[in-house]
């Protein structure tokens, strides 16, 4: 048994989760400095109470078609990857759930391929699945970033 | 004082205070085990550094007191208060070997061969286990020397104590060798600090002149006091769109009081470059037996500051710097007599501060460079077209040794001619934002100048505009701004094979568009050029506008943007928006180098103003009260304007004109000069990067084309000196002067619409 809690959150309509030890805070995404020449997922830099923090759009590092003008302001998920701060933007953020880590999967076969490296498992919750996203790879991984240079 | 044992006194009077009370605790509780280990290895610890540094006493009194923390360790010896006191003795003793160190940088002479018969004796007791009344006796008698207290016979005897096991201790000519090498450094002034306060006291001296800070706890501080600085940015700029002048007073002291606490937190951080020396007089001796050069290693400005990131970053290339001019640029003996020199060659190591910046120098008195061979090399290596490589000057030459993969030595050897060259110097430098520059002169040597910023932490930057965003440019590297729009400007955008050029005086300068470069559209037609330096390159860049200076904390990229080279961080501005500072380096990287072609116009520009330094020049002449007549260089008026007389607006000593829809200054030549109340006011309109002033004249009499030839120099300011213009003796006006006056006459004046400022005078 190893409870864990998972920060969920919701893109394009999937579940996804992310260990809630590794979330620092919840922000809306507001006043971003794009960054040119930068990958087309990173959205920008932006000023959260004196730290620099990169958005990293989720949907664009799914492959998810983007957002509606009608859609609810987005939100970003705060987390701290070897000593930089990174905003993943997410559609909406759900609620902490505590989850045992031993009953985590490994990602079904049908899962987009783009997704499965920077996924650590999933959990079969009532009524649909949780992706657990390995936050470092899904924000740094060097694969889909460089590759998406404009 | 060797570093080496400044470091191990601080560390040994730490952990001496451990020892003391982990002692009293063990005392208590012999069978803490976890106590009498941690006492256990910090003794034997300062055993071990004691023998390594060459320090005989203190060795042999804590190999004593170990063997016998030994015993305890081991189960032979009960732990009694008898036993205990004597390894406090012991640890005594070595405090005041400790203390008489760091008072005269050597051990002090002393004998415990008394302390240690007792200690010994104690550890012999062992298996007997009741220690108690043994031991007893032997502790009364001998006192334990105090440093100071010896005498001759004490000496002698602790010669005569010394001589015993020296072959244990190594015998010390290893220690006395790299006294030597240390001596090469003269570091007089902390000995003597650390003799005078131990002096007063007796007590601990090494650990009241500082206190070891971890790297993180400064990091931390920097950190904080850069979000202080931006704060105080914040309100500046808040406050200066009120009115309300109560909150000015405070406003200033927060903003001093922030100023003097960044400095002193930056001092923190700062470490003299001796500290990145150290290591070169070795290096230099074993290079000068590996190569059979006779080689004087001279050291000048070690104490000079720098911050410790920094420090870190120059470590290697100084290396490699000092190794290329003991390998390359160094003669044989043979060489240097047939020469002409003396046999031993000098590597001259300067170090001093110049503005913002650390200057250092790296120069030796060899053969110089060897232009031919490099030209050889260039073309060998395809760097260059033959061709091209002829039509080179010696300077340009020069710079190819920066070129990626450029070595010349004929033979690689094991000193340097790895492949890892100047270029890798270059670009280290490059990258915490220095210049490199290289100078020869055949026959007499060669030198290698870096410079460096002090800190990278906090820099000055121009705010930009390019493509509907703003950037930040460290202003180190910016030289000048010229303003190209508009059909009024002197500086013309040229094509040359297909670049794009501004001429700068005599300089053909190309140019980048920070826009494009960033794939953004720019503003149509350009504006402003940044002329940057970067190394030896000067490029201009054309921005859209130029918005403000401001000091910007620069605070690293995310691993996920690192990438993008253009862009060295990002910085929060004072309206707490982030902004990307451009890496000038990236951007000229990016913009890929310039075709030969090209740069042999760049050259020829720059070779022809050279050489015509006492061209012809137009020079305006005008008539300023009732003196002799005063004249100016045409090509630095803008215009001339015949300005009726009363829309100029007079308040007090000021004057000035609304001019295309600005404020400008009025100035006049001299103080007695009036302007006129009614009719027509001729003026000179001067336009710098950002801002115009008018000068009032008299009259302006002619254009003549003379050699400027200044024979006298300025009488006061404002004027450059006498020339003959036309066979009349001519004060020429020093419009450099005018226009800082116009500066100052502006920053004093709170006309919003004037409140830019020109960059050069303000750096």
């Amino acid at each position: 048994m190893s409870v864990k809690d998972y920060v969920t959150v919701r893109v394009g309509g999937q579940l996804f989760g992310l260990e809630a030890l590794s979330v620092q805070d919840i922000f809306y995404p507001r006043n971003i400095t794009p960054v040119p020449l930068a990958a087309s997922e990173i959205l920008g830099v932006l000023n959260l109470r004196g730290r620099i923090v990169t958005a990293v759009c989720a949907r664009k590092r799914l492959s998810v078609p983007e957002r509606g003008p009608g859609d609810p302001e987005p939100k970003a998920v705060g987390i701290e990857i070897g000593g930089d701060n990174y905003g993943l933007v997410v559609d909406h953020v759900e609620e902490v759930v505590k989850l045992d880590s031993d009953h985590m999967i490994s990602p079904p076969n049908n899962l987009p391929s783009r997704w499965a490296e920077i996924i650590q498992g999933v959990f079969r919750l009532p009524g649909e699945l949780l992706v657990v996203f390995d936050a470092k790879r899904l924000l740094t991984s060097e694969v889909g970033l460089v590759g998406a240079v404009a | 004082m060797d570093d080496l044992i400044s470091d191990f006194l601080t560390e040994a009077n730490e952990s001496l205070e451990i020892v003391d009370a982990e002692l009293v605790n063990f005392e208590a509780k012999p069978e803490d085990r976890a106590a009498l280990d941690k006492i256990f290895r910090l003794v034997h610890s300062i055993k071990g550094t004691s023998g390594f540094l060459g320090l005989p006493r203190l060795e042999a009194v804590a190999h004593a007191g170990e063997t016998l923390l030994g015993r305890f360790r081991d189960g032979k010896l009960a732990v009694s208060s008898d036993a205990v006191t004597l390894v406090l003795r012991s640890i005594d003793t070595i405090k005041a070997i400790l203390d008489g160190l760091a008072a005269s940088g050597s051990e002090p002479a002393g004998d415990d061969s008394g302390l240690i018969g007792e200690l010994e004796a104690m550890s012999e007791d062992a298996p007997a286990g009741l220690a108690e009344e043994v031991v007893a006796a032997p502790v009364e008698e001998p006192r334990v020397l105090r440093p100071g207290e010896v005498s001759m016979e004490d000496l002698e005897a602790a010669f005569a104590a010394a001589e015993g096991p020296s072959f244990d201790f190594g015998d010390e000519p290893a220690p006395v060798e790299s006294a030597q090498i240390e001596l090469a450094q003269p570091e007089p002034v902390q000995t003597a600090q650390v003799a005078e306060a131990s002096g007063e006291e007796g007590g601990p001296a090494a650990t009241n002149q500082s206190i070891r800070v971890g790297v993180e706890v400064l990091e931390d501080m920097m950190t904080l006091v850069s979000e202080l600085v931006l704060t105080r940015n914040q309100l500046l700029q808040l406050n200066r769109s009120r009115t309300d002048d109560a909150f000015v007073p405070p406003l200033q002291r927060l903003s001093t009081i922030t100023g003097e606490l960044q400095d002193s937190v930056m001092k923190t951080r700062m470490q003299p470059i001796g500290a990145a020396w150290k290591k070169l007089p070795r290096l230099v001796r074993d290079l000068s037996k590996e190569l059979g050069k006779k080689i004087d290693l001279v050291m000048d400005g070690e104490t000079t500051e720098l911050d410790r990131q920094v420090l870190e970053q120059i470590r290697d290339p100084l290396t490699h710097m000092v190794r290329n001019s003991a390998d390359h640029g160094l003669e044989t003996p043979e060489q240097r007599r047939a020469a002409g020199k003396s046999d031993v060659g000098t590597i001259r190591l300067a170090a001093f501060h110049e503005g913002g910046s650390i200057v250092i120098r790296v120069q030796d008195d060899g053969r110089g460079l060897d232009t031919a061979r490099i030209r050889e090399k260039a073309i060998e290596k395809g760097l260059v077209s033959r061709t091209d490589a002829e039509a080179l000057t010696d300077a340009q030459v020069h710079r190819l040794v920066f070129s990626p993969g450029f070595s010349t030595a004929a033979a690689v050897t094991n000193v340097s001619g790895r492949g890892v060259g100047m270029d890798v110097v270059r670009s280290n430098i490059e990258q915490i934002g220095g210049q490199i520059e290289l100078n020869s002169t055949a026959g007499q040597g060669s030198g290698v100048t870096i410079k460096i910023p002090l800190t990278l932490a906090i820099v000055s930057a121009l705010i930009v505009g390019a493509g509907g965003e703003r950037f930040a440019v460290p202003q180190g590297y910016v030289v000048e701004l010229i303003k190209v729009d508009g059909e009024d400007t002197e500086h013309r955008i040229e094509t040359i094979e297909h670049i794009r050029m501004v001429r700068l005086r005599e300089e053909l300068v190309p140019l980048i568009d920070l826009s494009a470069e960033l794939g953004r559209t720019a503003r149509r037609p350009a504006t402003f050029v940044m002329v940057m330096q970067v190394g030896q390159h000067r490029f201009g860049v054309i921005v859209d506008e130029v918005i403000d200076t401001e000091e910007i904390v620069v605070k690293p990229l995310a691993a996920a943007l690192r990438n993008i080279s253009v862009f060295s961080g990002a910085t929060i501005l004072g309206d707490g928006s982030v902004v990307l500072i451009v890496d000038p380096n990236g951007l000229t990287e990016r913009a890929g180098e310039i075709p030969a072609s090209a740069q042999k116009a760049i050259d020829e520009a720059a070779a022809w103003g050279e050489a015509e330094g006492l061209e012809r020049k137009s020079l305006l002449v005008v008539r300023v009260g009732e003196g002799q007549p005063k004249a100016v260089e045409l090509s630095k008026v803008t215009r001339l304007e015949h300005a009726d007389a009363s829309r100029i607006e007079r308040n007090g000593h000021r004057a000035s004109l609304q001019y295309r829809g600005r404020l400008m200054t009025v100035l006049t030549v001299d103080e007695s000069q009036m302007l006129r109340s009614s009719g027509v006011q001729p003026l000179l309109v001067f336009t710098g990067a950002l801002y115009s002033m008018a000068l009032a004249v008299d009259e302006i009499v002619d254009v003549v084309d003379a050699q400027l030839k200044i024979e006298l120099t300025a009488t006061r300011p404002g004027l450059l000196g006498v020339a003959v213009v036309d066979g009349k003796a001519t004060d020429i006006l020093d419009i450099d002067h005018f226009m800082l006056l116009a500066l100052a006459e502006q920053a004093r004046s709170d006309d919003p619409a004037n409140s830019s400022v020109d960059t050069r005078e303000a750096a």
